[in-house]
Parts: structure tokens; sequence; C-alpha cells
């Protein structure tokens, strides 16, 4: 017998025959990419100035008070100086840094500016980028460079904060906390800062080195201890955000999925009769579902090439204005799970496919 | 070659059975329009889909050539009217988005696109049968452009172009004026000559009865 061929062939004229049709369903697909990407892009601007602070934070663990519940929450931890030495005395344990953590505001002149005040020693034994920025006197402070440029200040110039001037020490990354840019003080500043602002003036969270028990430590102490990823489970602010710029994701794609799904049915159910006068010239139905899935992935790969372009475009000039991230983690991971869930949703007129009897071509009247 | 023998089929009809093939044996020879005709509802394209292995009997032997069709499995089937069965349907059955000489090179594509040089002659042979059906100057045009008597030229071209055993035409003179018809069955009684091929031509008037050199009418499901 000879060998089974390809037809391809037939859906690359498919494409050019009906080209009004596949340019339609493939601008759907631009369309959608175009908004999946888009969010992705907001979402990671979003959670970047939402955690990039804690995520720069030092330590292998991050320590939060845990209430009665066995909650965490960034806004409510306060860990006392006995948990400090509980968790500084622990077996396994090589550093402890307790950062305090309060949002405050901080002038130079003009309006002041909402900013996140992150009270840390500073120290040669834990490098971070929040670490990095800790001065070294009580009477300076470290800007992130959003923090920087929101106060219109570079290092040298004076800052004042809760009614104190501080000298800016040093400027470094791009640090923000649910929102609001990074400014590192020294432990005994923020202290000072956080009490006028009605805090206790203790340290938010622990920032732990070391491999100690953390389980059992924690349970000691009252506290829990998390990796930086999850202890983001402690910010309100991120989960709500995540939570619903996630779920319009979820539903892009589920919408996506279904269009895809849906268009190429409909299409299929169109051609039943070319696909059963196509069997019974001797197409095979392996050929014949390469053929459907092939002409899917043409018309997903052009729809997404050209979402993608666009939310790379969309995204380069919208970011100095907006928080977006451009990034392979919101453009390539949303363009392969569309493609992806294009041919799930394309697949599905491959019943269609399979099932076509030959047998119908004879006395069809086509 | 295609031979049925002693073929046999039935269909369910309710709690029981109806036979639309009663034993029936008939033998198509290389070089040969054989008719089949019959009123209708006789079980003539049941015959034909007999023939063409879109069906299984219940009981007989189906040969084309040295392949006992009778019991292929689906994908068996598939590969043998691929490479030894061209079919003619009644309505031409052409695919829309394909020109006339893409219907011809879509039966090389099923057995395989292949290397430049076999498109190549793929592409001679292609070209070769429509001047053979006189559609050379058609060769661009997609069958919403053709009359019916050039689609179903086109049709016969794409049954034959890959050069089968076996042509299997299913009232192809049906939706035809009489001249066009005429051109039509002129057209296969020459290329069966021609080619040497076995055809078995399915037809439910004998206005072109000149055109068939044998001729078997059933009834019943039976060969009278």
């Amino acid at each position: 017998m000879a060998r089974e061929g390809s037809i391809v062939f037939v859906a690359w004229r498919d494409l050019r025959f009906a080209r009004g049709r596949f340019v339609l369903i493939a601008a759907v697909v631009a369309l959608i990419t175009l908004l999946v990407g888009f969010l992705a892009g907001l979402a990671g601007g979003l959670a970047s100035q939402n955690i990039s602070g804690v995520l720069g934070l030092p330590g292998d663990r991050l320590v939060l008070e845990q209430t009665s519940t066995g909650e965490t929450s960034f806004s409510d931890s306060s860990i006392t100086p006995d948990t400090i030495a509980t968790w500084r005395h622990a077996d396994g344990v090589d550093d402890v840094m307790p950062v305090g953590i309060t949002q405050g505001r901080a002038g130079s002149g003009s309006e002041p500016v909402a900013v996140a005040l992150f009270g840390l020693p500073h120290t040669q034994a834990a490098s971070s980028p929040v670490a990095d920025l800790a001065p070294t006197q009580d009477g300076e402070v470290g800007l992130s460079s959003g923090a920087a440029d929101e106060l219109g200040v570079a290092a040298g110039d004076r800052v004042t904060i809760g009614g104190a001037a501080y000298t800016v020490s040093s400027v470094g990354g791009d640090l923000w906390y649910s929102h609001t840019p990074v400014v590192a003080m020294s432990p005994d500043a923020w202290e000072d800062v956080d009490r006028d602002l009605g805090g206790t003036g203790e340290a938010t969270v622990l920032a732990v080195s070391g491999d100690p028990d953390w389980d059992a430590v924690a349970d000691n102490t009252g506290t829990s201890a998390d990796t930086r990823l999850r202890s983001l489970g402690a910010l309100e602010t991120f989960k709500s955000e995540v939570g619903s710029l996630g779920l319009m994701i979820v539903m892009l794609f589920g919408v996506s999925a279904l269009v895809v799904g849906a268009f190429f049915t409909v299409w299929t159910i169109q051609r039943s009769g070319d696909i059963a006068v196509l069997k019974a010239l001797g197409a095979s139905t392996a050929s014949l579902v390469r053929d459907a899935l092939g002409q899917a992935l043409v018309v997903l790969g052009v729809g997404i090439a050209v979402g993608i372009g666009a939310v790379a475009a969309l995204g380069t000039v919208a970011g100095s204005a907006l928080p977006f991230v451009l990034s392979p983690l919101t453009t390539v991971v949303p363009a392969v799970a569309m493609a992806l869930l294009g041919l799930a949703g394309a697949a599905v007129a491959l019943r269609t496919v399979a099932h076509a009897q030959p047998l119908t071509a004879l006395g069809s009247n086509r | 070659m295609i031979a049925l023998d002693d073929v046999t089929l039935t269909f369910p009809d309710g709690a029981s059975r109806v036979t639309a093939v009663d034993r029936v044996s008939l033998t198509g020879r290389p070089g040969i329009v054989t008719g089949i005709t019959g009123p209708s509802g006789s079980g003539k394209s049941s015959i034909l889909a007999l023939a063409a292995t879109l069906i299984r009997p219940d009981t007989g032997k189906i040969w084309i050539g040295d392949v006992d069709a009778s019991d292929l499995s689906p994908a068996q089937a598939t590969d043998l009217r691929r490479e030894r069965i061209g079919i003619v349907f009644q309505q031409s059955n052409l695919l829309p988005s394909l020109t006339s000489r893409e219907q011809l090179q879509l039966m090389a594509e099923l057995g395989g696109g292949g290397a430049r040089s076999r498109r190549r002659a793929v592409r001679s042979r292609v070209d070769g049968m429509l001047e053979a059906v006189g559609l050379s100057a058609y060769a661009d045009k997609r069958p919403a452009q053709l009359s019916g008597g050039q689609r179903q030229r086109v049709a016969i071209a794409r049954a034959l172009v890959h050069e089968p055993q076996v042509l299997l035409i299913d009232e192809p003179t049906s939706a035809l004026d009489q001249e066009s018809g005429a051109a039509v069955m002129d057209l296969v009684a020459r290329l069966t000559h021609e080619r040497g091929t076995a055809t078995l031509l399915v037809t439910h008037d004998l206005v072109h009865r000149d055109a068939l050199d044998e001729l078997v009418t059933v009834v019943d499901g039976r060969i009278v």
C-alpha cells in the first residue's frame, strides 16, 4: 500500500479560499491575546508595585506574628523583643534581622508623597535589595528609585518624614510595598516614626537566615515562618489584586477556548460533506485530523503573534505611565496558554472529522 | 478487474433486516464500461458502495485486482481506495476551495506529496489528465466557475489521475442536460478503453446506452 499522505494541501487552500472568515477569527484571537497579555502585564506591574519590597528582604524565611486563628498579616504583625530573642537563640539560626514596615508620608519641599517606611539595620552580613538601602546613621534614609522620582530628590538631598529631616544617603532599586515606594531608615529612626504614626515601634517581620526547625520555633513563638513567596499571602492588597486580575485572565482563556472551539466546530460542520468526500477518495482520519489541527494552529499562530506584538508595542508605550511588566512571563506564557487552549477548543471539532462517513459522499447533493 | 462474488448486503429495519443486495455476482473487466441500471431503490447504489469498499458485505467476496476487499478494516479500505479505486460522484463533489488542477493534485497529496521531482511528475500527469478531458484552459478555475458538465469532467479526471485499476461512477449525467451528459459518457467510454480501467457505472436511464459496453439490470437487489 502507498504511504499515507498529508493533506495540509487542502487546509492551506481553505485558508486562502475563505480568507475573510479566517481573518475574522484570527482577529478575535489577536484581540483576546491582546487583552490577556495586557492584563498579565498589568497584573505583573501591579504585583511588582505591591511585593517587590517584600521580595527584596534578606533571609531564608520571613517570620510574621500569627493571630490566634493562624492568620498572618504584614499590616497587623508586631514582633516583640522576646520573640526576636527566641528566634536568635534557636538552634540552626544564623542571623535574624528585625524589619519594621509601616506606611507614611515623606516630603521634599513640595507636596508630601505616600511611602513605605522600612526600618532595618545596615549590615554587611545580609545583602539584598532592601538591606542594601539601609542607611548607616539615624539621620539618613535610603530611597528606592520610585521614592526618589516621586520626591524629586537625589543622594545628598534632604527629605522630611514625620516632621524630622533626613539626608538621602543612597538611591537604590525599584522597590515597592503596597503601591508605595520603599524608603529605608535605621531601626531607631523607624521606631520613632512608627510611634508618631500610632504604632508600637516593634518590628513587623523578621528576616531569618539558617536552617532551624522552622515549624517548631514558629509554634513556640506564635509566629509563622514562610519563604518570601509564600509570605506574600499576608499582603491583603496583593491577594485581592492578584485574585481579581487572575480570575479575569482565566476567564479570558476560557472565552478564547470557547470562541476558537465554536468557530472550528461550525467550520468543520460546514465542511463535513467535503470531509466525507476526502475520506471516500482515500484520506485517512489521522491525516484529516492533522489537517484540521494544522489549520487551527495557523489561525492561532497568526492571531497570537499579532496580539503579542500589540501587547509589546502597547506595553512599551504604556510602561512609563502604568505599572506594566513586559517579560516572557507576561508574553510568552500567555501566548503558549492561548495556543494550547485554542487547540483544545479546535479539538472539539475533531469529533465531526472522526465521525464523518465516506458513504455519505455517494448520492450526496452538494 | 473488479469482481463481486455472491455478495449479500442487508440493513437493519426496525427489529428485522431488509436485503439491499441479494447474492449478486458481477465482474468488471479492464477496458470495459459495465453499466448497472434499475429502478430507484433496486440496490444499484448499494452495489457501487460495496465495490467502493465504503461498506462491507454481510456475505460474499469482493475482489479489487488480487485483493480481497470484503473483510478489510476501515483504514485498510481507505488505503485500497487511495491506491486502486477512482470514484466519480453523482454531483461531482469537487472541493470548493481547490482549482481544477488542485483537485487532481490532491490525489497525489493523499498518497504523500513526496519529493520535488515527484511533484514535477505529478504536475505533468495532472496537466496531461486535464488535457485528456479537454479542460486545460480551465486548470485554474474553481468549481463555482465551471459548468455542470465541466465539473463532472474534472471529477472524472480526478478519479483517474492516480491511475486506478477500477473506476466507479454514480449517476454521472443525472444533473446534466442531454448534450453535456452524452459528452461525459463518451469521455468515460474513451478513457476506460484507453486506460484499461475496469469501470462500473450506475445509471437510472439508458439515454446514453451506446457508451456502455455491458449492461446489467438490478431489481430488488438482484441482477436479472
